[in-house]
């Protein structure tokens, strides 16, 4: 051991010792994400209304902050993978496993929460915007990755196949995007308000940062929890195999 | 707080953000919950992991 | 009876769990659909016209696509052969093979419909339509399909052999799924005449489906 004092990385790879970080971690984190999003959402509430949008700005406050972790959370699998590919930690693909329907459920908000927001000045539901669009593709790759980790029974080999396929999709998201872009600014749309356009007021910029880092913290702490999960469930396997191969034998 | 001729969207989406955020939460919860029951299971039916220790010992 | 239902039961249980392909029909259907704007561009009106079709295309192209698998899987594991040697008549068994598998990944994708019908800006009546309509057409492309996959397994082949040998089967059922959702939107045919044939057709594809396929297995299969 390099130190006893202090948790590393090396330390980490533990699982047991992980499980013993996360008991102890969790509570204090659930509590600062409540904290921070009650807070943020009274800021939200007594926020003005944009002389613009009106009231419905207010949806804005719940729409970024998805937006933002729907990408975030693909770096966290993309670092992951990184781990589980180029240094074999063996928590690396846990992380990257757990984090794949926590990061499809906020992209699937920031596409709902967009749509209600485009409502009101679109006239529909759904209009085929860059942004909106790209989020949608998004959406799709989380769950072509989801389908990748269910597909493969055995934990370790599905995690270097999915490992491949979110880092090929951390490449290609920005040329997607460009892509969009292009074909968007292509066929010329009917003129919307654009969202967030315009530089933000101070008003505004407060509980937005405060909401974000709140969604932030929710998604480290339901992430923690879903890896705690992840790592008791092949327990769970390894013993069953354990327990069949002794009744074989 | 008057939020205007569009209310119903802007609730909207905070009820659907809380209903997503709390499926999940369930589902973290309830995954924990029966992942620890196998665990239980699994020990009292004499499947010892190869460390000695308890699976369910980590605190 | 017992014996087909706890085929039904397995075939379901196999689908959706862990490996199982039933929930990917959807998410290729979503994907399909999602496509299509990029290749016609994002013109709504246009979308909301071509929205039946492109949504028939998607589904016909997802139930047809998971049906690969459909007997590949029991052969591999030696259960085809216990089905065929079974007691049950191989046709009730094909038949019962079929509605799992148009219960497991038939149905999402109806289930499914609504949300894509949002993306094409259809309105809340085209989108029953053709929801409706493919309820009532995907079980006849699951059963025909089911003609194509017995034979694909025969033969050894799957895939892209299946899909040509069936899609061309399969066009009666997308012209009157199209036109009765067309008609049910913008008219001028009423909804009940193209309808009445696509209901029809799924009532046929419940005989011959299960007749053929257990004929091809019964003469494949040595």
């Amino acid at each position: 051991m390099l130190n006893q004092g202090t948790m590393t990385l090396i330390d980490l790879a533990n699982p047991t010792r992980f499980l013993a970080l996360t008991a102890r971690v969790l509570p204090w984190l659930a509590g600062a994400t409540v904290i921070l999003l009650a807070i943020g959402l009274y800021q939200a509430a007594l926020a003005p209304d944009d002389y613009q949008q009106g009231a419905t700005v207010k949806i804005m406050f719940i729409h970024v902050p998805n937006a933002w972790l729907s990408m975030f959370v693909w770096g966290v699998m993309s670092l992951a993978s990184l781990g589980t590919l180029v240094w074999r930690h063996p928590l690396a693909d846990v992380a990257a496993k757990a984090a794949a329907p926590i990061g499809a459920a906020f992209t699937f908000l920031a596409l709902v929460t967009g749509s209600l927001w485009g409502r009101p000045m679109w006239g529909t539901y759904w209009e085929w915007d860059a942004r909106l669009t790209s989020v949608l593709i998004l959406f799709l790759m989380y769950l072509g990755l989801i389908a990748l980790w269910r597909a493969v029974e055995d934990p370790s080999r599905a995690a270097r196949a999915a490992a491949v396929l979110t880092l090929v999709g951390a490449i290609n998201l920005p040329i997607i995007k460009f892509s969009v872009d292009w074909w968007n600014t292509l066929h010329q749309p009917a003129s919307v308000v654009r969202m967030g356009g315009s530089t933000l007021d101070r008003s505004f910029l407060i509980p937005l940062l405060v909401m974000a880092i709140g969604f932030t913290l929710l998604f480290l702490t339901l992430h923690l929890a879903a890896m705690r999960n992840e790592i008791l469930r092949r327990r769970v396997r390894s013993l069953q195999m354990m327990q069949a191969s002794r009744q074989a034998a | 707080m008057s939020l205007g001729p569009y209310a119903s969207f802007i609730v909207t989406s905070y009820l659907s953000a809380a209903v997503v955020i709390a499926v999940l939460i369930a589902w973290v919860a309830i995954d924990y919950g029966s992942q620890k029951r196998r665990l239980r299971q699994l020990e009292e039916g004499g499947v010892a992991r190869r460390s000695g220790r308890s699976a369910t010992d980590f605190k | 009876m017992s014996a087909l239902a706890a085929l039904i039961r397995r075939d379901i249980r196999i689908a959706l769990r862990v490996g199982g392909g039933a929930l990917i029909g959807v998410l290729f259907f979503l994907t399909v659909v999602v496509l299509m704007p990029f290749a016609v561009g994002p013109d709504l009106a246009l979308l909301t016209r071509l929205g039946p079709a492109i949504l028939w295309l998607g589904a016909l192209l997802a139930s047809l696509l998971t049906l690969d698998r459909l007997f590949m899987a029991d052969q591999e594991d030696g259960s085809l052969d216990l089905i065929t040697m079974s007691r049950t008549p191989l046709e009730l068994a094909c038949a019962a093979k079929a509605l799992a598998h148009w219960l497991a990944a038939g149905v999402p994708l109806i289930v499914a419909t609504p949300v894509l019908g949002l993306l094409l800006n259809l309105d809340m009546l085209a989108t029953a339509a053709v929801a409706l309509t493919l309820l009532a057409g995907t079980p006849a492309l699951t059963f025909t399909g089911m003609i194509g996959a017995a034979l694909a397994v025969t033969l050894h082949r799957g895939g892209l052999l299946m899909a040509v040998l069936v899609l061309p089967l399969s066009i009666p059922v997308l012209i009157f799924g199209v036109a009765a959702s067309q008609a049910a939107i913008t008219g001028p045919l009423s909804f009940g005449a193209p309808f009445s044939i696509l209901c029809a057709l799924s009532l046929v594809s419940f005989v011959i489906g299960p007749l053929a396929a257990a004929a091809s297995l019964r003469h494949g299969l040595d």
